[in-house]
This record gives structure tokens, C-alpha cells and sequence, in this order.
């Protein structure tokens, strides 16, 4: 059977003044139709080229190895045609800052109905669509929204027109890309949870990416680990604390506020984040493993049942 | 995030160092020119203003590297010395601009209110004449010369000294030092003298090396269109005009060597400038 | 939008109004008794002075003179020239279209070849981007003036295929011989122009919202219409603005290097020969048209980006 989408060592280089080097070492994840996965690590580990990979958005000179397959088709193999009908169908994406990724000039209707009327609906009834499932998710007053420009509304509004408008096209894949990192905390949890409820409704399938793990175990089934361009372990979202194996999970766990009784001091993850690109040669998280063996800097682990991890090889 | 991991490895390096090549060029260009205008009387192979009417028109030869014009002055010697106008007149610009476009903006930074309105309207105002067509009117009124054009050309830069000074002051006197200042009881003029202004001096000195350029470009066409400097005075702006008639009579030495001169030494002061003002 | 409008034309009418004030004072700046300056330096005879004194009511308080010219500018009676021996109208009116078609002319270069290289310097790969910034890092480099030189040094003495003088007479004509001033007029606008273009089309090319909008599936070329021309139009047309205002003033020099009949040369030949009344009304004419031009490219440029309007409603 072929997998809904599907991450087969896929690696991303970008040139550097040094030559061609990794941003993403060897990612492999696969996501069933309508299941939701959560994609978490810190900055610079490549959760976002991940994503922007399934649309073939990667960085100018950028070369890629392995394949992303969405049902079945390696995106690689697709011609423009074929890459918009895919970015316009099937797969929508949701940026991190509304702000910056709404035309500031254009309405907020402009912004919902562009790919509709692409596809040759009409004005009126792309601006029904669009305006019925801006009332869906809670937005009131949608004639005058859908009349605004971007800098009339405040940023958890126009993060629901951003996610709207990925709705509107009916896509199976939703990739949200740290969808509420640029809002201010009381919007952050209603954002996610119209995300969340839309999704269920339609059966959408969800890639989400954050860098708080909670927030991720709250709307995923399962969770997949990043760190420096590979994906360490992937786990359900439900036994995230139990099932833990990786070091850097465990690591990342310890470092949330809450997993430490009130008044300890909050523990963090010792060394600095790395890119795919500074990691080392071996396990890409032996500079900071506090339990890292010989072993570990000369060979990649492989990810095997759930965790990349030398020391968890039964 | 990605993508801000890997713009900033993507600068061509080869394109600084292109750059730190040019900008060096220019830098030994506006030396030498300032170097020539200094010393231009000693430079200059011939007297620039000796009429030699048997020996007009003469084609480039060794006694006269560059030829000679119309009335058989020998022009290498007339572009050396035109340099000296041309180069003195800007410099009059700019210091004048520079003085009074930065006293108003200081002040009125720094008094607020009323006055600060007041003045920005009459920068408004003064922003609405062209400063050629100022220079112009001017050169109607006193008549044509050096002197009137450099004083309407300063008055013409005033606002757009002024303008940047002032948001640089209202700035610099919003940081707490100034207010530290206040409190330990210096009297406005004083650190108005001793702090801010010598905080504001570098992005003075980059505005003012800006417009030494077009200052330039302007005071040229004001000499082109014969409004400034009059014959037989050797000036860069006025050689070009003079030598326009020559030029449909097959001789367009004049006016080309001192268009290149211009070009060159404004482009070189500029591209200095620029890289002034990057650092 | 009407308010912001009407707050516009205001500050510009305020902005002519003093600028008329400061240039009829200036009179009285300039050395010398303002009778004799008027007569443009010539030796008169005590009547013909008093003549020009009892003309020009200079006789009368300063602000009732300035009135009595300023109404008769407004209602077309702008004097007599008393070096052209003509009425200022029929001195201005004989060369007002000459400028006109030089800015108009200019304009139009600057706009469809400053912008279009701009454009296809940004998108149109390595070749052409290479070949545009060259070509506007020379004129760039190029004043008004130089670049008149050298279009005369070429097609006077080796191209013809455009007359080097003279104004020309019909429509056509005119065309023909106003080529050669328009593009020198305009070569270093249209490479500033083209630079700024390129500039901003880059930054928009690169920005989140259109990445967004490739993410979404949208055609190339709506992107490059809907997303990038038309957000970088806003600058784009503002540093257009600036430099078509600034054609005005240019005309001088591209109308005095070619011969070409209009108010820019007739502005420098009054000036040279202290002809102030005619001085007077050009220098107005052109500060006029320099702000009315800034003034439009301000509304429309709250047109093409409402968040400017809104910036300085609230400012």
C-alpha cells in the first residue's frame, strides 16, 4: 500500500561559500490520510524546509536527494502544472506571521478567493465560500472582513483568514508551519483549536510544526523529534512522557515549564541548537548527548522502531 | 527559519571585494583631484587664459596633450585649472547647508513645539523650489557670478540636511543619556554642544559627502547655462558650454574633457560617499 | 480618503501661495532700485523709470503691489517683458507647448523604459540583469548636460537620424527634434529608475506573501501582477513622482544645450539678462508645477497602498 505522504531519506543541500551542505540529512516519516502528526524540534533543525519540501519550496540551488511522495507521486518528478495543481488542490500550507504572508495591499477577499477564481469559480460564489467558512470558524461580521485589508485586522484574526483560506481549496494535507508562534498567547489556544476542529470535520490529514511540544501533543496523534536535519523519534502523542527513548526527547521534555515541581529550577537543553549543517558525522546529536559513547560519533543510528538512537538498538 | 540559516551564507564574497577595489580607485581619485586643484598653478604645462589665435583648434600633440580651443588655449591647462572652481563651489555648498540645515534641526529638536512646526514648514516650503530653478532666479536677480548661485544652491540644500538631522536629533535626545544630563543640571546649549552634536557629526559628514555630488552636477549646470562663472574664466561647467559650437565644427575636445572630468570626479566623491555611509 | 484629499491640495495651495510671496519679495532682496531691476539694467530716463514705477505700483505699500501682481498672474495678465518688448503671456505662450511635450516626452521614457528595464532586469534572468545594471550604472553617472554633449558630439557629426537644434514645427516635427533633448533629459532618471525598480521587484519577489502565494498554487504571471508589480508600484511610482517633478526644472538645461524653444531656455536667456518679470512668473510656473506634480503622486500613492493613508491619518 502506498503511504498518504511520505518522507523516503530525503535529503536537502544548499550551497554554501564552503560547497553544497545538508540542511536535512535523512528524513524519513510517513503520515496516513487524515492522521495528524506533530513535527517538533528547535530552530534551525529543518522542521521547515520538511514541510516546505511536500510543495518543492526549497531555497534557490537547494539540490535534494530521496523523494517526498504524496499519494503514491514523487513531488520531484512534477512539472510547474503539475506542482501548482498540488499546491492549489490538495496540499495548503499556513505560514508562521499572517502579517507577512497576506499581499498587505489586497482585501482580505482578494487574499480567500484568488485560487478559487483561479480555478474558474465566480466572484460571487468564491466570496460565498470563503465568507461561509470565515462564519464557520468564528469570525463575525465577514462582509466588512471580506471588504478589509490585512493591516485592518488584529493577528489572531488574520491567522483565522490564513487558515480560511487553506480550507476553502478543500486540501487533503494541511502543513502548518508554527501557526501560532508570531500571535500573542490568548489567541495562540483558540487559532489551534479552530485548526484542530476544522481538520477532524473534514478528515483533513495535518503535518504541525512547533517548537513546543505541548501545544503539538494537544492536536496530533503522534509526534516526530527533529534535531539537525534528521528526524531522531517519532511517538505517539499520548505516551510522549512514557514511551520517550531518544536522549533529546528526553532532554526537550525535562526543558518544558511543568515538568518539574514549583520552585525547582527548570532544566534546558545543555549546548547550543545545531543545523543540519554544524551537526557531526555521526548521531547528529552527539555534541550534546549527556549519555554519548565512542560509537555514536563515528556511525549513523538508524531509525528503527520509532528512535534513531545507538544505545536503544535492542 | 531555514531560509534565514542560509541567506547569510549565500553573500557573494566576491562582490565586497570588488567593491573595497572600486571604492579605493575612487578614493585615490578624489585625492588626486584635490591634489590638482591645490597645486593647479604649478601643474598646469601652459598659462590657461594665453590666447594663441594662429594655433586654435590644434589637435592632440605633445605641447598640448589635450589640444587646444577656439582661441588656441591649451585645454589640459584649463581643465587643471577649472578644477579649482569646480571644487571650491560645492565645498562652499555643502559647509553652508551643512551649518544651517544642522543648527535649524538641532534647535528645533531639541525647543520642540511651536518652533519645531514653524520650521518645518518653512523646510516645506523651501522644498518646493527646484534648486535649479532657485540658482536661476538668483543668478536673475544679484546677476551671474560664483557667489550667487553657491548661496541659492545652499539655501536649496538646507531642508534636505535639515530633514535628516532633525530625525537623527529627535532620536539621539529621546536616549537616556540626555535625560541623565538634564537631571544633573547642563543647561541645553551645553549638551546640545558637547553631546549631541558631536553624536550627530559622522551622519553630518555622510550627508554632506553626498551631496557634494550633486552639488557638483547642479553648480556645472549653472556654469552650462552660463549663469555662473563668466569667460574666460576656466571652469568645468563652462568649458563644456563653450565648447559646444566646436564640437559641430569636428572639435569636441573641450566639452568631452571636461564632461569626463565632472563625471569622473563626481562619480569617484560619490561611490566614497556610499561607502561612507555603509560603514 | 476625500479629507486627505482636500488636506493635500490645501498644503499645496498654501505651499504656491507662499512660494508667490517669497519670489515677488525677492525684489527686494536684489541691490538696486526695484524700478531699474525691472527694466532689466538698461540706462532709462527718469520718466521711462517712473513709467515702470506708476506699471508695476511700486509706488503702492509692499503688500498691495504684491496683490496687484499676484491677481494679475491669476488672471493671465503677467505684464510686459521689458528686454522681449512683448507681453509675458505671449512670450510664455509661444513656448509652453515645447516644455510640455519635452516633460511629457521625457516622462514617457522614464516610465516605460526606466520601469520595463527594471522589471526585466529583476525577472528576466542573469543575461538581462547584467546587461540593465551596466547600462544604468553608466547613466547613471551622466548629468543632463554631459549626456546632451555627447548625444550632439554623435549625431552631429555621425548619425543624423535626429536633428542636434532647434524646436521644429507641427506635431510630428516637433517629435523629432524634441528625441535627442527628452532622452538627454532623461537618461539619468530613467537608470535611477530603472535601479529602484529592479530593487523593489527584487524585494517583493522575495517576500513572504509571495512565497505564500506560490505555496498556494497561483500562476506565475498572477503572482508577478497581482503580488509583485503591483505592491512595488507604490515606490515605484513615488520615486517616479520625484523625478518627473524634477523635469520640470531639467527643462532648462535640455531646452538651452539644444536650441529648443520653450520656457526652460526662455527662464536661463531672462535670467542672464535680469529679465525679472518674466523670471518671476516661469520660476512660479515651475515651483507650481513641481508641487502640483508631488502633490498627485501623494494621492494616488494612498490609492495604490491604503496603509499610507492610515499612517498619516494617525500621524
Amino acid at each position: 500500500m502506498t503511504a498518504f505522504l511520505e518522507f523516503d531519506h530525503l535529503r536537502v543541500d544548499v550551497p554554501t561559500p564552503m560547497g553544497p551542505r545538508p540542511v536535512l540529512r535523512s528524513v524519513n516519516l510517513a503520515i496516513a490520510a487524515g492522521e495528524a502528526v506533530g513535527l517538533v524540534g528547535e530552530s534551525g533543525s529543518g522542521k521547515s524546509l520538511t514541510a516546505r519540501s511536500v510543495l518543492g519550496l526549497l531555497p534557490g540551488g537547494a539540490t535534494i536527494a530521496g523523494a517526498v511522495r504524496f499519494r503514491g507521486t514523487d513531488i520531484g518528478t512534477l512539472d510547474a502544472a503539475g506542482l501548482r495543481r498540488l499546491r492549489s488542490r490538495e496540499v495548503a500550507m499556513v505560514f508562521q506571521d499572517p502579517r507577512a504572508t497576506v499581499n498587505p495591499v489586497r482585501t482580505i477577499g482578494d487574499f480567500l478567493t484568488e485560487v478559487l477564481r483561479e480555478r474558474g469559480m465566480s466572484r460571487s460564489a468564491a466570496l460565498a465560500l470563503a465568507g461561509g467558512i470565515l462564519a464557520d470558524i468564528g469570525v463575525d461580521d465577514v462582509p466588512r472582513r471580506l471588504k478589509q485589508r490585512p493591516y485592518e485586522l488584529s493577528g489572531g484574526l488574520l491567522q483565522r483568514v490564513v487558515i480560511a483560506a487553506a480550507l476553502a481549496g478543500e486540501p487533503a494535507l494541511i502543513l502548518a508551519d508554527e501557526p501560532t508562534t508570531a500571535l500573542d498567547v490568548t489567541t495562540q489556544e483558540e487559532v489551534v483549536a479552530i485548526l484542530d476542529e476544522q481538520r477532524r470535520q473534514r478528515g483533513t490529514a495535518l503535518l504541525f510544526i512547533s517548537h513546543d511540544l505541548e501545544l503539538a501533543t494537544a492536536v496530533c496523534d503522534r509526534i516526530a523529534v527533529m534535531y539537525a536535519g534528521e528526524i531522531v523519534e517519532i511517538l505517539p502523542a499520548k505516551s510522549l512522557h512514557e514511551e520517550a527513548r531518544h536522549p533529546y526527547t528526553k532532554a526537550l521534555l525535562r526543558a518544558r515549564p511543568g515538568s518539574v515541581p514549583p520552585g525547582e529550577r527548570l532544566q534546558i537543553v545543555p549546548g547550543t541548537p545545531q543545523s543540519g549543517i554544524e551537526a557531526p558525522p555521526g548521531c547528529v546529536f552527539a555534541d550534546r548527548c549527556p549519555v554519548v559513547e565512542a560509537d555514536c560519533r563515528t556511525t549513523v543510528p538508524l531509525l528503527v522502531g520509532g528512535v534513531a538512537c545507538h544505545l536503544e538498538v535492542p | 527559519m531555514t531560509l534565514a540559516l542560509a541567506a547569510p551564507l549565500r553573500l557573494p564574497a566576491r562582490r565586497l571585494a570588488a567593491l573595497g577595489w572600486a571604492s579605493s580607485l575612487a578614493g585615490l581619485i578624489c585625492a588626486l583631484v584635490v591634489l590638482i586643484a591645490v597645486f593647479a598653478p604649478w601643474i598646469a604645462p601652459h598659462d590657461p587664459n594665453a590666447v594663441d589665435p594662429l594655433n586654435a583648434y590644434a589637435p592632440l600633440s605633445a605641447a598640448h596633450p589635450l589640444g587646444t580651443d577656439d582661441l588656441g588655449r591649451d585645454l589640459l591647462s584649463r581643465l587643471i585649472l577649472g578644477s579649482r572652481t569646480s571644487l571650491a563651489g560645492p565645498l562652499v555648498v555643502i559647509v553652508l547647508s551643512g551649518a544651517t540645515g544642522t543648527a535649524l534641526a538641532v534647535s528645533a529638536a531639541w525647543i520642540g513645539g511651536w518652533f519645531d512646526a514653524a520650521v518645518s514648514r518653512v523646510l516645506d516650503i523651501l522644498f518646493a523650489f527646484p534648486g535649479l530653478v532657485l540658482a536661476i532666479t538668483v543668478a536673475a536677480l544679484f546677476g551671474a557670478g560664483f557667489l550667487a548661485p553657491v548661496v541659492a544652491l545652499s539655501l536649496a540644500y538646507v531642508p534636505i540636511i535639515a530633514r535628516v538631522m532633525r530625525a537623527a536629533a529627535l532620536r539621539e535626545r529621546s536616549l537616556p543619556y540626555v535625560e541623565a544630563l538634564r537631571v544633573q543640571g547642563f543647561s541645553g546649549w551645553h549638551i546640545c554642544r558637547r553631546h549631541l552634536l558631536p553624536n550627530l557629526a559622522p551622519l553630518l559628514v555622510v550627508q554632506a559627502a553626498i551631496s557634494f555630488g550633486y552639488a557638483m552636477i547642479d553648480l556645472a549646470s549653472i556654469s552650462f547655462l552660463g549663469l555662473g562663472l563668466q569667460p574666460p574664466a576656466a571652469d568645468w561647467g563652462l568649458m563644456i558650454a563653450n565648447g559646444q559650437p566646436s564640437i559641430l565644427a569636428g572639435f569636441p575636445q573641450q566639452s568631452i574633457a571636461a564632461a569626463v572630468a565632472v563625471v569622473i570626479t563626481v562619480v569617484a566623491f560619490t561611490v566614497v560617499a556610499e561607502r561612507m555611509a555603509a560603514r | 480618503m476625500i479629507g486627505f484629499v482636500g488636506r493635500k491640495v490645501a498644503a499645496m495651495l498654501g505651499t504656491v501661495l507662499v512660494a508667490s510671496f517669497v519670489i515677488y519679495g525677492a525684489l527686494y532682496l536684489a541691490p538696486g532700485d526695484p524700478a531699474s531691476l525691472l527694466a532689466g539694467g538698461h540706462e532709462m530716463s527718469p520718466a521711462a523709470l517712473a513709467a515702470i514705477r506708476a506699471q508695476y505700483h511700486l509706488d503702492d505699500p509692499f503688500l498691495v503691489q504684491y496683490w496687484q501682481w499676484l491677481s494679475g498672474v491669476l488672471t493671465g495678465h503677467l505684464g510686459d517683458s521689458l528686454v522681449f518688448r512683448e507681453p509675458v503671456a505671449h512670450l510664455i505662450g509661444a513656448r509652453l507647448l515645447n516644455t510640455v511635450l519635452l516633460v511629457a516626452y521625457a516622462s514617457l521614457l522614464i516610465l516605460g523604459v526606466g520601469v520595463g528595464s527594471g522589471i526585466v532586469a529583476a525577472v528576466g534572468g542573469r543575461i538581462a540583469d547584467t546587461a540593465v545594471t551596466v547600462t544604468t550604472t553608466v547613466l547613471m553617472a551622466a548629468p543632463a548636460f554631459v549626456a546632451a554633449i555627447v548625444l550632439i558630439w554623435i549625431f552631429a557629426t555621425k548619425l543624423s537620424w535626429f536633428p542636434v537644434y532647434g524646436s521644429g514645427t507641427g506635431f510630428g516635427d516637433r517629435i523629432h527634434h524634441l528625441t535627442l533633448p527628452a532622452v538627454a533629459l532623461s537618461a539619468g532618471y530613467l537608470a535611477y529608475l530603472s535601479r529602484i525598480t529592479r530593487a523593489e521587484v527584487r524585494a517583493e519577489l522575495g517576500s513572504d506573501h509571495v512565497v505564500a502565494a506560490r505555496a498556494r498554487g497561483v500562476r506565475r504571471a498572477a503572482i508577478l501582477r497581482r503580488h509583485v508589480l503591483r505592491n512595488a508600484a507604490a515606490p515605484v511610482l513615488a520615486v517616479s513622482g520625484i523625478t518627473v517633478a524634477g523635469l520640470f526644472a531639467g527643462t532648462a538645461i535640455a531646452e538651452q544645450a539644444f536650441g529648443v524653444s520653450g520656457l526652460g531656455s526662455l527662464l536661463v536667456q531672462s535670467a542672464a539678462r535680469q529679465d525679472l518679470v518674466v523670471v518671476q512668473v516661469i520660476a512660479l510656473l515651475l515651483v507650481a508645477a513641481f508641487v502640483l506634480v508631488n502633490m498627485l503622486v501623494d494621492v494616488v500613492n494612498a490609492i495604490l497602498d491604503p496603509r499610507l493613508l492610515r499612517a498619516r491619518e494617525v500621524g
